[in-house]
């Protein structure tokens, strides 16, 4: 997968990440532990039509944190959407439930992992260890 | 040396906290997100949080009075419940949160029911300690000062 990057982007240490969460609590702690502990440009939107209608307008994150159950648009749903759109982000879904057939709808939908609730670093780590090469 | 005993006085009963269960290493994280530039955040999303849950508690209560029971309502909201006690690391009330939606799924009205109150019990015991606990912690000041020589 690769992120597509603007020639003054070339140079940008730092990685974009979304948080698609309908918890404002959770937005603000995710975008907290985003920015201040991995040193992410990090935004928010509260659900999966917010995240979906950004893109369309020509946003473009190297990692979506994409919570399941939202009002609106879901999650999976997003995640199709984004997928379809031609997204080639990375998009870790998160659940509230260790319920393989949420990860599997995730995972099925085009997502690149899958975690339950809460993230936290380890989790974060995780996936940036799973894909040394990550932003691609 | 009232700085030291207060700030002794602060991590015992955060200690307990987690010893009892009332909350779990989340709760860590979140101080670890606490900085010079955010001297305040747990104490932020804490406040937070009780917003929320006064709120969800107040919506839980009306749809428990309804009859029929609308199982999907009670899970959504009780979904919101479990999400935000486990950003803060609520490990006791997020037990319960998972109990209640297992109850929903089964359509267990009254299993429901008590869960609820059960849930509520520890949301209150847990806003209290959480409370002094904060309470303390401002009086104490910031840690260093407890230190800082004459």
């Amino acid at each position: 997968m690769e992120s597509k990057k603007s020639e003054g982007e070339s140079s940008r240490s730092r990685i974009s990440a979304l948080v698609v969460d309908d918890d404002a609590i959770i937005r603000k702690i995710h975008k907290a532990m985003l920015q201040q502990v991995f040193n992410m440009d990090a935004k928010s939107v509260k659900d999966g039509k917010e995240a979906v209608d950004l893109h369309r307008c020509g946003a473009n994150f190297d990692i979506i944190f994409m919570d399941k159950e939202m009002p609106i648009m879901d999650g999976h749903e997003a995640t199709k959407e984004l997928r379809g759109m031609g997204v080639k982000s990375m998009i870790v879904g998160i659940t509230t439930r260790a319920d393989e057939k949420d990860r599997e709808e995730f995972l099925a939908a085009g997502s690149n992992h899958c975690f339950e609730k809460p993230l936290n670093r380890a989790k974060v780590e995780q996936v940036l260890h799973d894909h040394p090469n990550f932003p691609f | 040396m009232d700085k030291i005993h207060s700030h002794r006085q602060v991590a015992a009963i955060k200690h307990s906290l987690f010893d009892q269960g009332y909350l779990d290493e989340q709760f860590i994280q979140l101080e670890e997100l606490q900085d010079d530039a955010n001297p305040n955040f747990v104490e932020e999303i804490v406040t937070l949080y009780y917003r929320d849950s006064s709120r969800l508690i107040s919506n839980l209560d009306h749809t428990l009075e309804r009859n029929p029971l609308d199982f999907n309502k009670l899970d959504t909201l009780m979904h919101q419940f479990k999400g935000s006690s486990s950003s803060i690391g609520a490990k006791r009330v997020k037990a319960e949160c998972t109990l209640f939606r297992e109850y929903c799924r089964a359509r267990n009205g009254e299993g429901c029911r008590r869960s609820f109150q059960q849930m509520k019990k520890e949301y209150a015991t847990l806003r209290k300690k959480l409370e002094t606990y904060f309470q303390l912690a401002r009086q104490a000041g910031p840690l260093e000062t407890a230190y800082r020589p004459k």
